[in-house]
């Protein structure tokens, strides 16, 4: 092995000293979804776990799957509520989710759980053809989008929405927190085609809930307005940017934020109409490759709009990702409150 | 209809659907015809035997549900659906046309009858196991059949949906496999498959029996044993073909996977085919 090889991950590699958090403790690597909220903040515990027992007392063709995942996507909830609708398949996700299409096609909804990376690059295949071309109700829900671990690149799924954004029939959802994951489960069970999930599971951050937000299938919407800074984002990136503009609110900076759950099919309308507002600087920030995701879906439909504005885009670098700690990994990236707000200031 | 209870033989049925087959790749002057004509024995058998449907209803609720793994078979399960009464004589001469409902490779959404889309090989087997599970969750009798080539032993897929057809038991699920020994590139032998076939499946607890699929009554006995196996597992039916079985000059050709027929052979296919027409 060359010495390029050798710092083709860590090419800037210095010795460094622990780093620690602001409380003097140490940045582990497993200190992972409760990172993702500032400090303080009110979480809820497993809300797509909750939200699906709750469907499935009325609803009794739900039923859950997972390949070896249900305890780390929260379907665990599911499974202890109702057993005898809970299938383990085993860690074997193409299974699993042709299964899940045998299953629909009996009539069943099913809820199949797995990592985002397993379902997007292990399954492809078996979502494309025994699901989304026979626009079956499955409904694909997966944990650990985008950086939302510290383990590298195995676990990070920052390619899934280039991935499935592709696949016609299927909607691409991006849920920002435990108020609007609980809404979007009871959505996506009505709605009648196939649908994958990115899913924030454990102690997941509540946010939304003060903007009076509710979730609407394929519809982009205001959460704040602003004159200077046009944010549209998705996921947890939202929570992001409202912190974000909190901040450059009081550097004299008004931000208006669009949030992005349904990435497909994306909500043109209401996203060009905003932009078309003019005046100020469109920014897209998702938990996400700069390539195929939210970013270029938006930068693509102003182009076909005809709307031309300043544009620039907040995600994660085409590239294999360290290992390490979250809070670490986001500062590096460029998508945690910090990173974000020196962005904006940089690029007005 | 319910099972046959026509005097039509056997024999019969699948000469009709071996020269239905043969009329279609006339029309297209190519197809699978190497398949559907080693494969029409099996069909026969499971269409005018084994299978519970109703040639009118499609898709009623209490048909068994036979699912094809093997989109390029479409040619042989539409030959055989057209015996049934499924699918009008009159579409033969469509087969492979734009605005078609039997288009070349089998998808559910174009030909009543075609439970599945197939020809991504190895998901076949994964779907028969979820359908399987939503007919014991309704308390359907029904049984699930997934037709699928010994090519498709090679893949992954195909193998995880065999312990999972164990871990469910599911004795509702019969696996039928077409092995006539030959993949894009050549044998399947030389690849991922094996002769004897049988003792992989038996490993992971299937009730697997190993036939000649082209032979009348070892394939009515096996279907009937797979049926009434007792025991909660799923079950395998390896059925032995030749490629081309009823018209010797194309049995005789080297490469079969996608045998090569000129043009004046489809006439020539159908007169040796007739020659020995069984009777009804």
């Amino acid at each position: 092995m060359n010495d390029a090889s050798l710092s083709r991950r860590k090419s800037k590699y210095t010795p460094r000293t622990v780093p620690v958090s602001e409380d003097g403790s140490k940045l582990t690597t497993s200190a992972m979804i409760a990172s993702l909220d500032a400090e303080g903040r009110e979480t809820v515990a497993a809300p797509f776990g909750h939200a699906l027992v709750d469907l499935a007392k009325t609803r009794d063709d739900i039923v859950g799957l997972t390949a070896d995942l249900s305890k780390y996507t929260d379907l665990h909830v599911f499974a202890k509520a109702y057993p005898d609708r809970f299938y383990q398949m085993g860690m074997a996700e193409q299974v699993m989710i042709s299964a899940a299409a045998g299953l629909a096609r009996e009539g069943f909804t099913p809820f199949a759980t797995t990592y985002a990376v397993f379902a997007s690059r292990r399954a492809y295949d078996f979502i494309c053809m025994a699901i989304a071309e026979e626009n079956l109700p499955v409904k694909i829900v997966c944990a650990l989008p985008g950086l939302t671990t510290g383990y590298g690149p195995s676990h990070q799924a920052t390619d899934d929405i280039a991935i499935m954004r592709a696949m016609p029939n299927l909607t691409v959802l991006d849920p920002c927190d435990a108020t609007e994951i609980d809404q979007v489960t009871r959505a996506i069970a009505d709605h009648p085609g196939p649908v994958y999930m990115r899913l924030l599971r454990g102690n997941v951050p509540d946010v939304l809930g003060e903007y009076g937000y509710k979730f609407k299938l394929g519809k982009a919407q205001m959460i704040r307005d602003g004159r200077d800074v046009l944010f549209v984002s998705s996921g947890f990136m939202t929570m992001r940017v409202l912190d974000a503009a909190k901040r450059l609110q009081a550097d004299g900076v008004d931000c208006a934020v669009l949030h992005v759950p349904t990435i497909k099919p994306l909500d043109l309308e209401t996203i060009a109409a905003e932009a078309a507002k003019g005046g100020r600087l469109v920014v897209t920030a998702e938990n996400h490759s700069i390539t195929g995701g939210l970013g270029e879906a938006v930068a693509a439909a102003l182009m076909r709009a005809g709307v031309h504005v300043p544009f620039r885009q907040i995600a994660l670098p085409d590239a294999f990702l360290d290992a390490g700690a979250l809070p670490t990994l986001h500062d590096q990236y460029g998508i945690s409150v910090d990173a974000v707000t020196a962005s904006v200031k940089a690029w007005l | 209809m319910g099972r046959d209870t026509s005097n039509v033989s056997l024999a019969r049925r699948a000469y009709a659907i071996r020269r239905n087959a043969l009329l279609m790749g006339e029309v297209q002057g190519q197809g699978y015809i190497g398949q559907a004509l080693g494969a029409a024995d099996v069909l026969a058998v499971s269409y005018f035997h084994a299978l519970n449907y109703r040639a009118d209803d499609p898709k009623w609720e209490g048909r068994d549900r036979f699912l094809l793994s093997i989109g390029h078979y479409a040619i042989a399960l539409y030959a055989a659906m057209i015996e049934a009464g499924i699918l009008p004589d009159a579409e033969i001469e469509t087969y492979g046309m734009d605005d078609s409902r039997m288009p070349m490779s089998g998808m559910a959404a174009y030909t009543p009858g075609m439970e599945i889309t197939g020809g991504s090989l190895g998901h076949g087997l994964g779907i028969a196991v979820g359908m399987a599970l939503g007919l014991k969750r309704k308390n359907n009798p029904a049984f699930v059949y997934n037709m699928m080539s010994d090519g498709e032993l090679g893949e992954g897929s195909t193998w995880e949906a065999v312990m999972s057809g164990v871990q469910w038991k599911l004795d509702n699920l019969i696996a039928i496999v077409d092995f006539n020994d030959q993949q894009a590139d050549g044998k399947t032998t030389d690849a991922l498959a094996q002769v004897p076939e049988a003792g992989r499946w038996e490993g992971f607890g299937w009730f697997a029996q190993e036939i000649d699929g082209n032979d009348m009554d070892v394939l009515v006995a096996a279907f009937d044993a797979a049926r009434a196996h007792p025991d909660p597992v799923p079950r395998v039916i390896i059925c032995q073909t030749k490629m081309c079985k009823g018209v010797p000059f194309l049995e005789d050709r080297e490469i079969t996977h996608f045998v090569r027929v000129e043009p004046d052979e489809w006439a020539r296919a159908l007169t040796i085919l007739d020659e020995d027409r069984p009777d009804e």
